[in-house]
């Protein structure tokens, strides 16, 4: 036999010293402390060798900059460790679950990634002549159809760049739409569980916001909308489910009411995820709606650019759609309406532009080979997993956490009240905190408005019963630590994040926004 | 000095015309850390039930209603260089604006300390 001649032992050894929680350097094995770039960056070095410039005659003149320019300047490796350490900080969906749900991020599956990667559709320029983009401008006009089909709306806006761009696209519409009618409606009708985003998109178009209270069971009152109609009331801007999880049962009935008032429709549609394959907004009455592509159909959250927030419209919206937009005729030949006179000659009236061209590549991409991947059945299939697992959160939870509306089924969201912590000492903020120590990301802490120490849970389709468990074993554990009198272990949490507590008061208070040396 | 109290968890203290409005110690409570407050400007009219000024904790912003229609006389300029004043005295050192009241009749829906205790204990 071989001799090894630097044999070691391979058992730990039994020792009864003290785990060490300070550090030489202050790094806590792999979980590196990271400066600021500006902390390690030199002006002397560059990660890139740029040849000298010939000689030159400047035209700056007296302009030219003479000191030099402060950017911090590293080397290849420097940069990269620099950011791979960084990113070792962050809680990614690619690491665990994320009780945030898709208002932050739910699963990308790598087949979309996979296509967006295609050079037909990556390396294309909005410039480009129609003739070298037909396969490009075939996909977006298929998303739309899908998008169509799955709404039951008559039209669609592909070019926003966001779920509040969308917003504010549809609300752009509705605008034109009532100044078209020779109107001057002024007022949007907005329920206090909505996204903050509808009061500001309404305010932003010079609309005034007046809120409708939530009735007791977490949903709108038709009788509160009624009461608040008017001549004066150009739209209703609503979510459903809406924030507090809950399906809007009288939609249909608020619909009827707002269009007998003469006003519009407006859906929020940052929870169409719930109800994909099951409900088609058009059938409820609405007339104008964004559907948050990253939310749900599957695209990353911004994507590494732009996001997409797709609008679809109501037969009586559809004209004044933004330009530009891709226009087929009968014959399915495609066309370019890039601006407003194009479009009026074609007897259309888009109320403007929105964005420069014609929407966000990548994500459509992203988004339509989620559903050809998925079909009908697997998209309406994700609905129903989603709304399934926040009901098994909810039935889990039920007896140790206090469920904000426990009547009312949830829908793809479970919403908790701080109730549960009531004499314990233990806030929302301090049971999130204890959350990070455990290795998962807090929920959606105080929104809704409408609850009290709101926790508001959406464990998404993608999680597995085994992944739930844990989640749920988790929060099980924690509420009974609570409750058994530990306030302080919540107060002292996170003990184990790169970071503990930072001052939030004090950074709103004083915010120091400049980097100081 | 009468001092009522609104659903919206104002109060409002009257001296003769004269009425001061803040934000009761229940609220501030409720809010948390107060970090900006925006106070409305001397002369401004206002009427019952408009938004008379904004309180902002680290958690939500919220706006604050006037009780009663009339002209602000007075603002507490301080509170936005000082807004944990809101936390320490709201219902004194904290108040936001004083307004001269046009319809005092407005005063008689409000609560009184009493009943506000129970609106809060109810809720």
């Amino acid at each position: 036999m071989t001799m090894n001649n630097v044999g070691r032992p391979t058992a730990p050894v039994a020792t009864d010293a003290v785990v060490a929680t300070s550090t030489f350097t202050g790094n806590q094995g792999l979980a590196i402390e990271e400066p600021l770039l500006f902390e390690v960056g030199r002006l002397d070095v560059s990660g890139v060798d740029i040849e000298e410039a010939d000689t030159f005659e400047t035209r700056l003149g007296g302009l030219a900059r003479t000191a030099p320019v402060e950017l911090p300047g590293l080397t290849e490796p420097e940069a990269m460790r620099h950011y791979v350490r960084l990113s070792r900080q962050n809680y990614a969906i690619d690491l665990g679950l994320y009780p945030l749900g898709s208002c932050t991020m739910k699963h990308n599956p790598r087949l979309n990634e996979a296509m967006a990667r295609l050079p037909g559709f990556a390396d294309v320029h909005p410039l480009q002549p129609l003739s070298t983009v037909s396969g490009a401008v075939e996909l977006v006009a298929e998303l739309g159809r899908w998008l169509l089909e799955l709404t039951g709306m008559a039209s669609v806006a592909m070019s926003p760049k966001a779920g509040a761009h969308g917003e504010m696209c549809g609300m752009a519409a509705i605008k034109a739409a009532i100044v078209d009618r020779g109107e001057a409606r002024d007022v949007v009708l907005v329920p206090e569980s909505a996204h903050g985003t509808n009061p500001a998109t309404a305010a932003q178009l010079g609309f005034r916001v007046v809120s409708v209270p939530a009735r007791a069971d977490g949903t709108v009152d038709p009788e509160e909308v009624r009461k608040r109609l008017g001549p004066e009331v150009a739209a209703i801007m609503l979510t459903n489910p809406n924030t507090c999880g809950l399906f809007e049962r009288d939609i249909v009935e608020i619909a009827e009411a707002v269009h007998a008032a003469g006003a519009y429709f407006y859906a929020d549609g940052a929870n169409f995820n719930a109800i994909v394959g099951k409900v088609r907004p058009g059938d409820l009455g609405v007339d104008a709606m964004h559907i948050n592509l990253h939310k749900t159909f599957s695209t990353p959250h911004g994507g590494g650019g732009p996001g997409a927030g797709p609008v679809v419209l109501s037969d009586r919206l559809a004209p004044y759609a933004p330009v530009p937009f891709v226009r087929f005729d009968e014959d399915g030949a495609a066309e370019f309406v890039e601006t407003r006179k194009a479009a009026s000659e074609r007897g259309l009236k888009p109320f403007g532009r929105i964005t420069a061209f014609h929407g966000q590549m990548g994500m459509f991409v992203r988004a339509l080979a989620y559903m050809l991947s998925h079909g009908a059945d697997g998209l309406r299939q994700a609905s129903e997993d989603a709304v399934l697992a926040a009901n098994y959160v909810k039935a889990r939870l039920q007896d140790v956490m206090t469920v904000a509306f426990p009547e009312r089924p949830a829908m793809h969201e479970v919403l908790f009240s701080d109730r549960f912590l009531d004499g314990t000492g233990v806030t929302t903020l301090d049971f999130a905190k204890a959350m990070i120590d455990e290795g998962y990301h807090p929920m959606t802490m105080y929104f809704p408005l409408v609850v009290h120490g709101a926790m508001l849970i959406e464990p998404t389709e993608s999680e597995s019963k085994t992944s739930l468990d844990q989640f749920i074993g988790t929060l099980r554990h924690l509420a009974d630590k609570a409750r058994s009198g530990d306030a302080d272990a919540f107060k002292a949490a996170p003990r184990l994040a790169p970071r503990r507590r930072v001052d939030e008061t004090l950074a709103a208070r004083q915010p120091k926004l400049v980097h100081q040396g | 000095m009468t001092k009522y109290y609104t659903e919206e968890h104002e109060w409002i203290a009257v001296e003769g015309k004269v009425a001061t409005l803040g934000i009761t110690d229940h609220a501030q409570a409720q809010l948390g850390d107060v970090v900006f407050v925006e106070v409305p400007t001397v002369g401004r009219k206002v009427k019952k039930g408009e938004e008379t000024a904004v309180v902002e904790s680290v958690k939500a912003a919220s706006e604050v209603y006037s009780p009663v229609t009339g002209t602000v006389v007075a603002a507490n300029e301080p509170l936005a260089s000082n807004p944990i004043t809101v936390n320490e005295d709201a219902e004194g050192a904290g108040w936001f604006c004083r307004i001269e009241m046009s319809d005092p009749a407005e005063l008689e829906v409000l609560m009184d300390e009493a009943a506000y205790k129970a609106f809060v204990e109810g809720q």
